[in-house]
């Protein structure tokens, strides 16, 4: 055997190392391969960060280097007075942060605010991770329990009956109603053509109304006997729980399986009754105060708030009746649904405003902030609706296919199978139009309305505070405030989204 | 051995159940009388409360104040106003301003929104991070706060008209608004404008022309050098045969305020300033997403053909974008005019300021106006999306061809 290394073609002496390979990852290679690879590139490289230049930098000595922090009114935000050009006067914010939150809601009574700000975080943190138990529970606590809390804890005001009484009082304006529009009728048939006809009408809408009249007269004559004794919510309390809980022993499945729904029924009565207790809300509850005196953020989020929680059943509502098969439902829920997408929020705003009291009984009046809730709830609806119908679409037929084999009615279809399955498929869309919500609440305040920028737009007229930078002071603390609100939804439904494609992704 | 399909029984009752009352039958007619009920019982009610309430204020309903003096002063008109015209012509005053604004706040809108799209789409790290910041700053703040910002903010600390700032010596911009040269017509300006009709007729005629004939026999018909000649070089030689069309009426700072030129008020550089900035972040968004949607194969199948980049992009990837593209866009040109309403906020002259705000206020006919105003609106949307189902329709059928 011949030595290997003899030979003539093998190489004798090691090559020379070949460089290393341009770096294409970190800052350098990103330079290279993203920022400085072309003249054009280097050209644009150069006009972006021009225009960062004369943004970014500004805005930092604006709001941060040549602030002013501390102060007792505008002279402390004089250029005169602090020996530089002033940027940013905090101190203006400082003061009128309590007007930007609570609005004139009276000092003493904040904590109410407070309190009701703490326990909406401690509903919706559990209600957005998606890891922690009792979604249905924690859900229906948000939904149905907290507005109710909310109302008497922020409005105040008390309770004077409870089950029994509500309902009589509604069947006995319902009844009123028929009453009065057969006497209508019978005034309009002595004069019209039409005569005979409309006194026959007439004359049974007279009969109809005095049979629901006699029917729910022991209602009437119970609600009576509750409100003369002394503890007229307690005993309409109990009757009601009463009541409630055999209904519900029935409809749950009489003595094989009632005795679950009976359990339920009577757990949430006692919860109900502890919340009565805590407020007092049979003693009067808590001091009123009138809406005119809200405003700020509080005026903010319980628009956006009030106008999520009350959108979501007419959406859901509006949905099915667009994708019912009844003629009459589905053209009224097209018919709804395409007049308020066309009109603009501000008109729908005027309206409430302005016709919503025309449309009520004259001795009926309606508080400013609610006319303004009444129309984003109705404007919010069709927007959910249509949201909601594609994610009717996206269930394939098979699901409700599958239902009706079982012999599920449509009911159960819809809201065991079909529904759960839509809602959660447009979890994301969902969010969008919550975040495009949030920002539309700023429209009540061309309503005389103050919410978060009503307020700081008050504020800017008040003379303690009149400096050449209060206005981009202002606007920049309610920018940064809307930017988070806005910038953290979008970012959960990003991540809901994520969460939902997982099976999707490679 | 072949027999006729035997016909189905007619089942007259069937078809009628499955129309009056859809999959549910008699029990559907059942509900649909419950609900039609119900919608009775509630518009009665509207109806009596309302003519109730107004015989309780002495309003008369109808539209008979339509013909009444206005007696206010509106601070832009396109049209001859005064205070002493009628109602009906503050409804159009109104409407015109509306429509101005909504067409200068698309038309900048798919400018700047197609640049923050290519930025975003932009090989250039450092750019399309740009076109990232705009577009979440924006669309996450609230469209009333940034019209605020403009017009309380930004336009209140420009100088005053003494101190303008100079756009090249021809427009000047100060706290009292935007005043540009205005055009002045001369003797030429009717021929100027008719031949550059005419010149623009041709050119489309031209044009379909060209692409029929590239489709029935697949011949090219280059057709550029006579477009131009027709829509620069008609017009040109109507300049040279009678004299200018019109000439420019500069602004002259006089005293304490411009004479001369057209003045436009601060409140429409506000409200098209936001509107078009705000709008733009969402057309970035759809432009990208359409573009992004055309597969990137579409892209080497072109090229392998032979065609250039450019052609590629011209005659493949964006016909195909823009069949995503439109919609969506359609949809923020009527969220544009929607939202032009806002101009309430800041008192610029729209349909929604001067009559669902101060006429409404002068005459309390709070039904009428705001059925108008709302009517308006709907009747705009409705027109659009009318044409974009005709759109959606044609784009169906080229697809399935």
């Amino acid at each position: 055997m011949s030595d290997i290394t003899s030979s003539s073609f093998v190489r004798q002496n090691l090559l020379n190392e070949r460089p290393a390979p341009v770096k294409t990852t970190g800052f350098i290679g990103l330079m290279r391969t993203r920022l400085f690879n072309s003249p054009t590139n280097i050209l644009l490289t150069i006009v972006g960060v021009l225009l960062l230049w004369f943004t970014i930098v500004p805005s930092v000595k604006f709001l941060v280097v040549d602030a002013v922090y501390t102060g007792a009114d505008r002279t402390a935000c004089l250029t005169a007075n602090a020996g530089f050009e002033v940027g940013a006067c905090w101190p203006y914010i400082q003061a009128k942060l309590p007007q930007l939150i609570y609005g004139f809601y009276p000092e003493a009574e904040r904590w109410r605010v407070n309190l009701t700000f703490v326990l909406a975080v401690a509903l919706l943190v559990p209600l957005l991770i998606p890891r922690l138990p009792a979604k249905g529970l924690n859900a229906s606590l948000f939904f149905a329990a907290l507005p109710v809390v909310a109302f008497f804890l922020l409005y105040g005001g008390g309770i004077n009956g409870f089950g029994v009484s509500w309902t009589t009082g509604l069947l006995q304006l319902f009844d009123g109603s028929i009453i009065g529009a057969g006497q209508v009728l019978l005034g309009l048939s002595k004069t019209s053509a039409l005569g005979p006809l409309l006194w026959v009408v007439g004359n049974l809408i007279l009969l109809v109304g005095t049979a629901i009249h006699w029917l729910i007269f022991p209602l009437i004559w119970l609600r009576d006997q509750m409100q003369g004794s002394g503890q007229s919510v307690w005993t309409d309390f109990a009757v009601t729980t009463a009541v409630v809980s055999v209904i519900a022993f029935f409809l749950g499945g009489g003595l094989r399986t009632g005795w679950r729904a009976v359990a339920s029924s009577l757990t949430t009565f006692a919860a109900i009754a502890i919340v009565i207790k805590l407020m007092k809300l049979d003693h009067g509850g808590l001091p009123i105060v009138p809406t005119n005196l809200w405003g700020g953020l509080l005026v903010t989020l319980v628009v956006a708030v009030t106008g999520i929680v009350a959108s979501m059943p007419i959406g859901i509502a509006l949905a099915l009746g667009r994708r019912s098969t009844i003629p009459l439902i589905r053209i009224f829920s097209i018919a709804y649904i395409e007049f308020w997408r066309g009109v603009p929020l501000i008109t729908v705003l005027f309206f409430g405003t302005y016709m919503l009291p025309l449309f009520l009984p004259g001795n009926f009046t309606v508080d400013g902030l609610v006319r303004a809730l009444i129309g984003i709830a109705l404007f919010t609806g069709a927007y959910q609706a249509e949201n909601i119908r594609g994610g009717l679409a996206a269930i394939p037929r098979g699901q409700s296919e599958a239902a009706a084999a079982l012999g599920l009615s449509w009911w159960k279809t819809t809201s065991l199978i079909v529904l759960p399955q839509a809602l959660r498929h447009v979890i994301p869309n969902l969010v969008n139009s919550f975040i495009s919500l949030f920002k539309d609440t700023s429209l009540v305040s061309i309503v005389a309305l103050f919410d978060l920028l009503g307020s700081l737009r008050a504020s800017f007229s008040d003379p303690k505070w009149a400096t050449p930078s209060t206005l981009f002071t202002g606007f920049a603390f309610a920018g940064i405030i809307y930017f988070l609100f806005c910038f953290g939804m979008s970012r959960y439904s990003l991540f809901v989204e994520r969460r939902l494609n997982a099976h999707r992704r490679n | 051995m072949s027999s006729e399909a035997r016909r189905p029984p007619l089942q007259i009752e069937l078809k009628i159940r499955r129309a009056l009352g859809g999959k549910a039958g008699w029990n559907g007619v059942a509900v649909q009388l419950a609900f039609a009920a119900v919608l009775g019982w509630i518009g009665y009610e509207i109806i009596s409360n309302a003519s109730d309430n107004l015989e309780k204020q002495h309003i008369a309903a109808g539209f008979g104040f339509l013909k009444n003096n206005a007696g206010f002063d509106v601070n832009q008109t396109l049209i001859s106003y005064t205070g002493s015209d009628t109602f009906l012509r503050v409804f159009v005053v109104g409407l015109l301003n509306t429509l101005v604004v909504s067409v200068v706040g698309i038309v900048f809108a798919t400018v700047i929104g197609f640049i923050i799209a290519l930025c975003r789409l932009s090989p250039n790290w450092l750019l399309s991070r740009i076109g990232e910041i705009y577009v979440e700053v924006i669309r996450n703040l609230p469209l009333l706060f940034q019209i605020l910002f403009w017009y309380l903010a930004v336009l209140a600390a420009l100088p005053n008209p003494r101190q303008s700032i100079s756009l090249f010596g021809i427009a000047f911009i100060s706290n009292r608004g935007l005043v540009i040269p205005s055009p002045v017509g001369e003797g030429g300006l009717v021929p100027f404008l008719a031949m550059l009709a005419f010149g623009i007729v041709a050119a489309l005629t031209l044009r379909i022309y060209a692409r029929r004939a590239l489709f029935r026999r697949g011949q090219v018909i280059r057709i550029w050098p006579w477009v131009l000649g027709l829509l620069f070089g008609l017009p040109l030689v109507s300049m040279l045969l009678f004299g200018r069309p019109f000439t420019l009426e500069m602004p002259q700072l006089k005293g304490f305020n411009f004479s001369g030129g057209a003045r436009v008020i601060p409140e429409f550089v506000a409200l098209a300033v936001a509107l078009s900035t705000y709008t733009a972040a969402f057309i970035a968004e759809i432009v990208r997403a359409g573009i992004l949607s055309v597969h990137k194969g579409q892209m080497e199948a072109g090229s392998s053909l032979g065609l250039s980049r450019g052609t590629t992009l011209r005659l493949i990837v964006v016909p195909q974008a823009m069949r995503v593209i439109v919609p969506p866009l359609t949809n923020q040109y009527l969220n544009i005019t929607k939202n032009s309403s806002l101009a309430v906020a800041i008192g610029y002259p729209d349909l929604v300021s001067v009559f669902a705000g101060t006429s409404l206020s002068q005459t309390g006919q709070a039904i009428e106006i705001i059925a108008m105003t709302m009517g308006v609106y709907l009747l705009i949307s409705l027109i659009t999306s009318a044409v974009m189902s005709v759109y959606g329709w044609r784009v169906s059928r080229s697809l399935g061809a």
